[in-house]
């Protein structure tokens, strides 16, 4: 069985999609693109795709991965191809690579986001960032499936830098994982005057082995 | 079909309003039913087309988008170079509070376009519970919601679906209705605004009217007045001007094998209620049950070839990247070729792991061998029959002709062939209904387990009854009878419930499945309302009432206090509508619009009815004189072609290494 490693981006209106909603998607796209995959077995058998870290729905990407498990070897430029072209515009396959051992998960231990906020002031922004980024913590809340659950979300930020084009946040991924949102929230703990007009857009630019040392992420396919 | 020389001068494409839209996404949920881009989905620019239709099933996005009517309109209307169709769902209500707060109006899902830019709306009604949805679009979409306020640049409000085969309910909020099929006559609506805009659209948005009525095939409501009896009864409905004629008749599309649509349905990114391909494999019924408008208002029967069906499998299948194909139509195991269909069906795609459905509801032996086919691959987990009626005289009443024991031997040979579970549908509140009838429902359900497990020699098999209240429906032989009032039917199903549960020996294997009989009384009331239901309808929506086919929406009290003040002072009130038996003498709401059966044969198929007196199927008898096929000049079209599909070379794999 061949494993390969896909790249993908979330682009444009396709930002709104869920992560489940992006599982149907991409499962039909494999058989309209003819991928030959593996199935679990049993009474409804899967195909073999593992997810690695989605990022949540309205947030754009274009770092997101997973893991395909093949029943044929397969050349990855043409699987690229044609799952790109099977996908709705928007849902962009970037890169296939045969899995090295070892599992995905362990090279995506952090992201960059890029975070754009409209309707509050330069000054107001910075100060926030200066505040939050001199605590040790900074509790917010997230409303979960269980109801209103309160966690640290100072402790995963690696960086957190403003400029004209908006916020840089460097995250470290681990559990509960905190989110870009959830360090907007925070944002609004330390800083009463950041209260974005608009609902801020989120945008994974990178995923991958985190640096805490310098705040870099390493490419995960070419680590 | 005449191509003018010059196309008209265009208004300016409206601009998109997705930037408006994009921050209120992130607010509300479920934000991708709101952004469009489906595969499959289609763009045009606005200057480059003549006629725009936006299509609008007025139900939410998951319920709608699978829709086989808007699908196949979609598809064919964007097919010419000059038109284009986009679509539009009823919004929820966190995106309508946000769309009201930022004054964004209802938009297509498209292109994000106005639909008041359009020049036709035309919304698809499966089901009357959609009417307080189409007034919350037309207001979004800032259109007046009655048809007598509309100004030159509205579209023009147009209804087809089943439902508007009685479309007096909302005749004062929309500016046209079809009936029937809509492949050939949206073309022709179209034809017929491409010349008016051509013209310089002489005499205006009434004009344009006037030309789509004289056709025969649109109704054009405010054409026509209605007068009252005294009593409240409709006097005469009769046009109120010259040159539209006094019936319109439905629309008969002939030859399914021209016409393979959809042949590209949009594939969403969104959950829906289904995930599959579907394929029309024959339209109409001539069975002649008579509760079901459905089989009465599409006649006559009208077969997809094996090939067609064959080609359009294969086509949407590589066209969606979907696995499941459901067979459809009213009565599937009853195509002329339909074990030939299945069989070879299921040869092409064994080993694949596309799965082949037939949502088949007759209860019918030969069924058994088709599912058999159809699960090759040991699924056997469900079966379901609808038998309708508990007791064999309530079959006779209703025209659904099998007898008992025929149930039993079918349920049968289910079990035995590994199936686990048989759901029976069934309907209570039919005309001449007792007591006894449905509790015969508990004693047939026994007779199934304990048969099932004499059959499979298990003791673990199941039988789930489900039940529907019955609602007398236009068009059809029950179209005069009384509807069984609310309290009634949950009596009767509440005596239901107890006999089988309380029964020790097989009561655990029977499951029950019912809903309560208060939102059939308002189904009743929109199915065989006139105009004056209308105001009704209008003071749900004021009064907030949207989604009303979703029970945690619909509320029987704002349905119920609303009618009390819409109808004061006329005389009639809900139970005029629901539990009143009408008289032959009695004009119809719907009389003038023609579905091309008899009245005098519907009467007399109702006082059958009443006789227990059964009636035989047109396609193996002699014909019965229903009335269709003379009246529309439309005739049975079924095979057998004798015809058989070749196998298929597997799905291309251009991404292995070979």
């Amino acid at each position: 069985m061949q494993k390969l490693r896909v790249r993908y981006a979330k682009r444009g209106r396709a930002r709104f999609t869920s992560h489940r909603d992006f599982g149907r998607a991409f499962e039909r796209a494999l058989r309209r693109a003819g991928v030959p995959m593996a199935y679990s077995s049993g009474f409804s058998p899967h195909p073999r795709i593992s997810y690695a870290n989605a990022s949540p729905t309205v947030a754009a990407s274009e770092a997101e991965y997973l893991e395909l498990g093949l029943s044929q070897e397969c050349d990855p430029a043409k699987v690229r191809e044609a799952l790109d072209a099977a996908l709705p515009p928007g849902l962009d396959v970037l890169e296939v690579v045969v899995a090295p051992t070892g599992a995905l998960a362990d090279l995506l231990t952090g992201s960059l986001w890029r975070i754009t906020v409209v309707g509050v002031g330069r000054d107001v922004v910075d100060r926030a960032v200066a505040s939050f980024m001199s605590r040790e913590s900074v509790e917010v809340q997230r409303l979960t499936k269980n109801g209103i659950r309160s966690f640290d979300a100072r402790q995963a930020v690696v960086l957190l830098a403003s400029s004209d084009a908006g916020l840089d946040l460097v995250t470290r991924h681990q559990e509960p994982l905190v989110r870009p949102d959830d360090v907007l929230a925070g944002l609004a703990v330390v800083e009463a005057g950041f209260t974005p007009i608009e609902v801020p857009v989120l945008t994974r630019i990178s995923q991958g082995r985190l640096d805490a040392s310098t705040a870099s992420i390493a490419d995960p396919f070419r680590c | 079909m005449t191509i003018p020389s010059s196309t008209p001068a265009q208004p300016d494409a409206p601009p998109t309003l997705f930037e408006r839209l994009e921050p209120l996404l992130a607010k509300v949920s479920k934000p991708i039913q709101y952004v469009g881009g489906e595969l499959n989905s289609v763009s045009k620019e606005w200057s480059d087309v003549d006629v725009r239709w936006c299509l609008m099933y007025p139900d939410a996005y998951e319920v709608g988008l699978p829709n086989q009517g808007v699908a196949i309109l979609y598809e064919i209307l964007n097919e010419r170079d000059w038109i284009l169709a986009e679509r539009t769902y009823a919004v929820w209500a966190d995106m309508e509070a946000l769309m009201r707060e930022h004054q964004v109006p209802q938009f297509t899902l498209d292109s994000h376009r106005p639909v008041r830019a359009f020049d036709v709306f035309g919304l698809s009604f499966a089901t009357e519970l959609g009417y307080t949805n189409m007034l919350n679009a037309l207001d979004l979409a800032d259109i007046p919601v009655h048809a007598r306020d509309r100004r030159e640049d509205d579209p023009i409000v147009l209804a087809g679906g089943h439902a508007a085969f009685n479309p007096e309910p909302i005749a004062d909020f929309i500016d046209a209705a079809v009936l029937g099929d809509g492949e050939e006559i949206t073309l022709k609506i179209s034809e017929v605004i491409r010349e008016w805009k051509v013209e310089g659209r002489p005499g205006g948005r009434d004009a344009l009217l006037m030309r789509l009525a004289a056709g025969g095939n649109v109704y054009v409501p405010k054409f026509y007045d209605v007068d009252y009896l005294a009593d409240g009864r409709i006097q005469r409905v009769a046009p109120n001007r010259s040159g539209v004629p006094f019936r319109i008749a439905k629309h008969t599309l002939m030859d399914l094998d021209a016409w393979p649509y959809p042949k590209k349905p949009l594939v969403p990114l969104a959950e829906t209620v289904h995930e599959r391909y579907s394929v029309e494999i024959f339209r109409g019924c001539t069975r002649g049950c008579r509760f079901c408008q459905a089989g009465m208002i599409t006649r006559p029967v009208r077969e997809r070839s094996i090939d067609t069906i064959g080609a359009m499998v294969q086509g949407g299948i590589e066209a969606t990247g979907l696995e499941e194909v459901g067979l459809l139509s009213l009565s599937s195991a009853d195509h002329s070729e339909i074990a030939d269909v299945t069989k070879q069906l299921a040869d092409r795609y064994e080993g694949t792991n596309v799965s082949l459905s037939l949502p088949s509801t007759r209860v019918d032996a030969f069924n058994i061998d088709l599912a058999n086919e159809l699960s090759r691959n040991g699924r056997r987990s469900g079966l379901t029959f609808a038998p309708e009626g508990g007791s064999d005289r309530m079959r006779k009443v209703i025209n659904k002709m099998v007898d008992e024991d025929d149930l039993i031997r079918t349920v049968a040979a289910a079990y035995s062939n590994g199936w686990r579970q048989v759901k029976l549908y069934f309907m209570c509140g039919l005309p001449t209904e007792t007591d006894e009838d449905v509790l015969a429902i508990a004693d047939l359900a026994r007779r199934v387990i304990a048969t099932g497990r004499q059959a499979s020699g298990k003791r673990d098999i199941r039988c789930t009854v489900s039940i529907g209240g019955f609602i007398p429906k236009p068009h059809t032989p029950f179209q005069w009878a009384a509807q069984l009032d609310h309290e009634t039917t949950d009596v009767r199903l509440a005596k239901l419930r107890d006999a089988i549960r309380s029964d020790r020996q097989y009561g655990k294997a029977i499951g029950f499945r019912y809903h309560d009989g208060k939102p059939g009384v308002v189904e009743g009331l929109l199915s065989r309302g006139d105009r004056r239901v209308g105001k009704i309808i209008e003071a749900v929506w004021r009064d907030g009432g949207r989604f009303d086919g979703w029970s945690e929406h619909f509320s029987y009290e704002r349905w119920m206090r609303c009618s009390e003040e819409a109808l004061a002072g006329t005389g009639v009130d809900v139970s005029w509508y629901t539990t009143r038996e009408r008289e032959y003498s009695e004009v119809l709401p719907w009389d003038h619009l023609d579905s091309g059966l008899d009245r005098d044969w519907l009467w007399e198929d109702w006082q059958d009815a009443l006789d227990e007196v059964e009636v035989e199927d047109c396609r193996w008898t002699p014909c019965f004189d229903c009335g269709v096929c003379p009246q529309l000049d439309t005739s049975i079209q079924i095979g057998p072609t004798g015809r058989s599909l070749l196998p298929i070379a597997a799905v291309t794999q251009g991404v292995t290494v070979s």
